[in-house]
């Protein structure tokens, strides 16, 4: 009964927007304080491109360090000034401070905010068939939060005594005492400040992404019609909302501990010539606390560019997406477990050893819906007709990465196999590959699959076919060797491994990703020209350039406020009737009625005609 | 001057990048091949996704074989040769998954890549299958968990009471090691309040307990061959990991919070150096927690001893006590004459160097 009742209101509020539709607001309202879910995806979008490119950037000065240990940086001092020794080299702190804040960048302001941000605010109203967000002040509020986050962020790069420098897991007692390393003094106040607003902007985004799904879908879409897209969007915005006031609990009680003298992470600390009078506290919670957050963080940028992947995958295979059922079952199944197994990147934190077992246990239990998903796509691709759009091959890349480096996974969950490699290039291999890499793919594969739904113009696909291979060669270049460097157990976040026999074998590979790295991140511009030169100087596009089945294909070319002119369809079948047999098309949209395709209904369809009701007829009718 | 003309090279390079770029796209108007949904470049992309699997598979082979030497690092203790055996059994099973997922991606890309009137089979789920790629992968992995679970027991399991102890520090930025000393074996309490670097103790040593007389601190870290060694690991100021790669051992350093790691090595220093036929080699300790500014200098040596020449080295090391003798003075009086004794103290000299 409640559907029909919104439905009812949300027909008599259409009315209103009819006549919206010929006054546009002014610059103010349009594009900065805008509270139209479109608008605010790309707000998100550009913000994110942004910080992708800072992260990235960031990522190059280390790799710099790293592959030419030797190199004269002298030439970095007007950028970075004081941050070059008088020797020309990197200072080692600054060095922390860039991996520290790469991460930090890269996982929040990247991988959640720009690829959650972008993809759940734009696609959420447009596939499930709502004119906007249910609360469109809230989502506007949702990116100012986050626009606050970022500037205090950005700003922290910027004083003197350098940004955060204790890793992005921010682990005290280094990240509590200024006296251990200068990042954590205001630079640490700011990282803390900033991640507090960007919590607040995620939670409210969270709720109305939430909000959204489960009340305003249009007529007939129900939950298992729904795009995998939006299962995972829907279920990551649970997560989120699950977690993320933990992490902010973990932050409040360290800005006590840092500001007001409490003792939660600190206990018998002796530094600089000093006793602390702090005693009791425990650094191991706060590892609990963050990982609480972290490890279904993961999910939280991972999800999202799984459920991109599903729908481009199934577009342009021209194919059902394989297993629908146990595509949903898996994502759920993912995120329930997501939660119970943050200990395991605590096995040699110095916690009980038996906690270790019980995680080690649950963290191999991910791995099973990791592979049905991974199955479920390579049959998606069995016997295809695949085209190889942009999206398309980022979205193979995807997978190829999800791969790769998720099986690295099942070394690092074995709390045995953990002792030697936690902590080594071969953590940073795997997560890069399989969270870093795969997320930045389906954030990729997004934007240039609803490019065109977003600026009505074409990107150029030659353009995007080689900013694919180089970006997808560079990513493997980059991070496959780290595997090997790795298992000879050189340790993470070290600024040289000059002083180590052991540890100095792999000058030549480390110099390798550093020229892959510098490689990857100059593809990126070749992306970055065609994502602003096709924004106003792109093919136009139809308004179904995919010949695509989700709702979305359905509005103008480019939707305006309230994203339908008229009615806003009602969907009538899941949205991957690819290839029917029968069907004239290889695709048939949500929103045309089983009434219309006899010739290609399965027999429990046809039953389905009797109560698809006159609303059918009239879509019926109004072809012929 | 030079960088003038990189600049302008750069220009340059870009310009002719972009007028190609708009050739491209001018040409692609004038044959209508923008209009069409699948372009020829759809093969090409198909070609280069078998191009990219068989360059990719060939580098990984190669370098894996090659250099197998060289990314390994031999392992010297009990338990590490568990570890590697995991690890191996671990990198089999999904270097199988690895090449196997791989080639279907890469081969179903290319085999079923767009073709003019063809149309794709629809097939949108099968539960045979489904179960088929739920059951096994879980069988699997529950196997893997067990061969993880005997080794992780093992390795945590309590130390013998007979096990050489011995306290590993971790401060900003060096590691510092603690026995017990030969005359009682016990480890003398610490009390963090007691740091005090200007007079030289690193450790917060108690001398008020007897047992920290013959305590001794020594520069190095020596431990027996064969014999079981437990780490008794604290840090003094922010978090520290200790992590000696030959031996498989890692664990952090908390402050507070005291932690351990038992194991026992296989290989002397000595037989290391020849194995590898390098005369220079020692084992280390270095960090893995992110301390701050010197993080990545944090190294100890780490001399593995035939257990004879062991307790030989450690009967000749001096005691903490012996090298800081201004400490006596904090020994309650009633103490003193026993710290004298056992710290090795020769009471000639004391008198005349007071």
């Amino acid at each position: 009964m409640a559907t029909a009742d919104i439905h009812i209101t949300e027909e008599t509020h259409h009315d209103g927007h009819e006549h919206d539709h010929d006054h546009h607001g002014n610059f103010w309202t349009t594009y900065i304080f805008s509270t139209d879910h479109k608008m605010i995806a790309k707000q998100f979008l550009i913000t994110g491109i942004f910080w992708a490119l800072i992260g990235g950037a960031l990522s190059v000065i280390f790799r710099l360090q790293l592959g030419f240990p030797e190199a004269q940086l002298e030439w970095l001092r007007p950028i970075l000034g004081g941050w070059i020794t008088p020797e020309g080299k990197l200072d080692p702190e600054f060095y922390l401070a860039l991996v520290t804040m790469h991460g930090t960048i890269m996982v929040f302001f990247v991988l959640t905010a720009g690829l959650s941000g972008t993809f759940a605010n734009f696609l959420i109203p447009l596939q499930i068939g709502a004119r906007d967000m249910a609360s469109g002040f809230m989502n506007m509020l949702s990116y100012w939060f986050f626009f606050a986050s970022s500037v205090i962020m950005f700003i922290s790069l910027f004083i003197e005594t350098g940004p955060a420098s204790g890793g992005w897991v921010i682990y005290p007692p280094l990240s509590a005492l200024p006296q251990a390393v200068n990042g954590s003094g205001l630079g640490m106040t700011l990282w803390l400040v900033a991640m507090a607003l960007f919590i607040v902007s995620s939670l409210l985004g969270g709720i109305n992404y939430i909000a959204t799904v489960i009340n305003l879908r249009t007529k007939g879409m129900s939950f298992a019609k729904l795009p995998l897209t939006i299962w995972a969007l829907f279920l990551t915005a649970v997560i989120g909302l699950l977690s993320f006031p933990v992490l902010f609990a973990a932050a409040l009680l360290l800005i006590f501990d840092r500001s007001f003298g409490t003792s939660f992470y600190l206990s018998d600390i002796y530094i600089n010539g000093e006793a602390l009078p702090n005693q009791g506290g425990s650094p191991i919670l706060f590892q609990h606390l963050f990982w609480f957050l972290g490890h279904p963080e993961v999910y939280i940028v991972l999800l999202p560019a799984l459920g991109i992947t599903s729908e481009v995958i199934a577009t342009n295979s021209r194919k059902p997406i394989f297993g629908y059922k146990a595509m949903v079952g898996s994502i759920l199944f993912i995120a329930i477990l997501s939660f119970v197994v943050w200990a395991h990147h605590m096995f040699v934190s110095g916690m009980n050893p038996f906690l270790g077992s019980v995680f080690m246990l649950l963290t191999l239990i991910i791995a099973v819906p990791s592979a049905v998903k991974v199955f479920n796509y390579l049959t998606t691709l069995w016997r295809g007709n695949i085209r190889f759009t942009p999206a398309m091959l980022f979205s193979i890349g995807l997978v190829s990465f999800f791969i790769s480096g998720g099986l690295t996974g099942i070394h690092l969950g074995n709390s045995a196999i953990d002792i030697q490699l936690h902590d080594t290039y071969f953590v940073v291999a795997h997560f890069h590959l399989v969270m870093g890499s795969a997320s930045f793919f389906g954030m990729l594969a997004g934007i240039y699959h609803w490019f065109p739904k977003m600026f009505g113009r074409m990107m150029d696909a030659k353009l995007g076919y080689i900013h694919f291979w180089l970006t997808f060669v560079g990513v493997y270049l980059v991070f496959f060797p780290m595997h090997y460097i790795g298992i000879a157990g050189y340790p993470r976040r070290y600024y040289s491994f000059t002083n180590y026999d052991v540890f100095n074998s792999f000058s030549d590979l480390n110099m390798l990703v550093s020229i892959a790295a510098i490689i990857t991140l100059a593809a990126q511009f070749i992306f970055l020209f065609n994502f602003f030169y096709s924004m106003y100087r792109g093919r136009k596009a139809s308004a179904n350039p995919w010949q695509s089945n989700t709702l979305e294909w359905t509005t103008p070319v480019e939707p305006g406020h309230g994203n339908w002119p008229g009615e806003i369809p009602t969907v009538y079948r899941w949205p991957y009737d690819y290839s029917k047999p029968g069907a004239k098309e290889d695709y048939i949209p949500q929103h045309i009625p089983f009434s219309m395709t006899p010739e290609s209904n399965l027999p429990h369809e046809n039953d389905m005609i009797k109560l698809e009701g006159d609303e059918a007829k009239v879509v019926v009718n109004e072809k012929k | 001057m030079f960088e003038v003309i990189i600049a302008i090279g750069a220009i340059l390079l870009v310009v002719i990048l972009l007028t190609l770029f708009r050739i491209g796209t001018l040409v692609n108007v004038v044959k209508g091949t923008d209009k069409k949904v699948v372009s020829a470049s759809n093969k090409v992309n198909a070609a280069l996704m078998i191009v990219f699997m068989l360059a990719g598979f060939g580098f990984f082979f190669w370098y894996s074989f090659t250099y197998f030497e060289d990314y390994t690092i031999p392992v010297a203790s009990v338990h590490g040769a568990n570890v590697d055996t995991t690890f191996w059994i671990t990198t089999g099973v999904t270097g199988f998954v690895f090449v196997l997922t791989n080639v279907l991606l890469f081969v179903f890309s290319f085999k079923y890549q767009h073709k003019e009137g063809s149309r794709a089979t629809f097939f949108p789920d099968n539960v045979k299958l489904e179960i088929a790629w739920t059951v096994v992968p879980a069988i699997v992995l529950a196997t893997l968990v067990f061969t993880g679970l005997r080794a992780w027991n093992n390795i945590t399991s309590p130390a013998s009471d007979d096990a050489e102890v011995i306290e590993v520090l971790g401060y900003q930025f060096a590691w510092g090691v603690r026995y017990p000393g030969v005359k009682d074996n016990q480890l003398g309490d610490y009390d963090y309040r007691l740091i005090n670097d200007k007079e030289g103790n690193l450790f917060g040593i108690d001398v008020t307990d007897e047992n920290s007389y013959d305590d001794f601190v020594p520069l190095e870290m020596h431990i027996p061959k064969g014999k079981e060694v437990l780490l008794n690991i604290r840090a003094r100021d922010v978090l520290h990991s200790v992590f000696i790669p030959h031996f498989r051992l890692k664990m952090d350093a908390v402050p507070g919070m005291p932690t351990h790691f038992k194991f026992t090595a296989t290989k002397s220093t000595q037989e290391m150096r020849s194995e590898l036929g390098d005369p220079e080699f020692d084992y280390f300790i270095t960090c893995t927690e992110i301390c701050g500014r010197g993080h990545f200098s944090m190294k100890l040596k780490v001399i593995v001893d035939e257990p004879e020449d062991y307790e030989a080295w450690k009967a000749e090391q001096p005691t903490w006590l012996k090298l800081n003798p201004d400490y006596l003075d904090k020994v309650p009086a009633d103490k003193r004459e026993l710290a004298i004794i056992k710290a090795g103290i020769n009471k000639e000299e004391l008198e005349a160097s007071l």
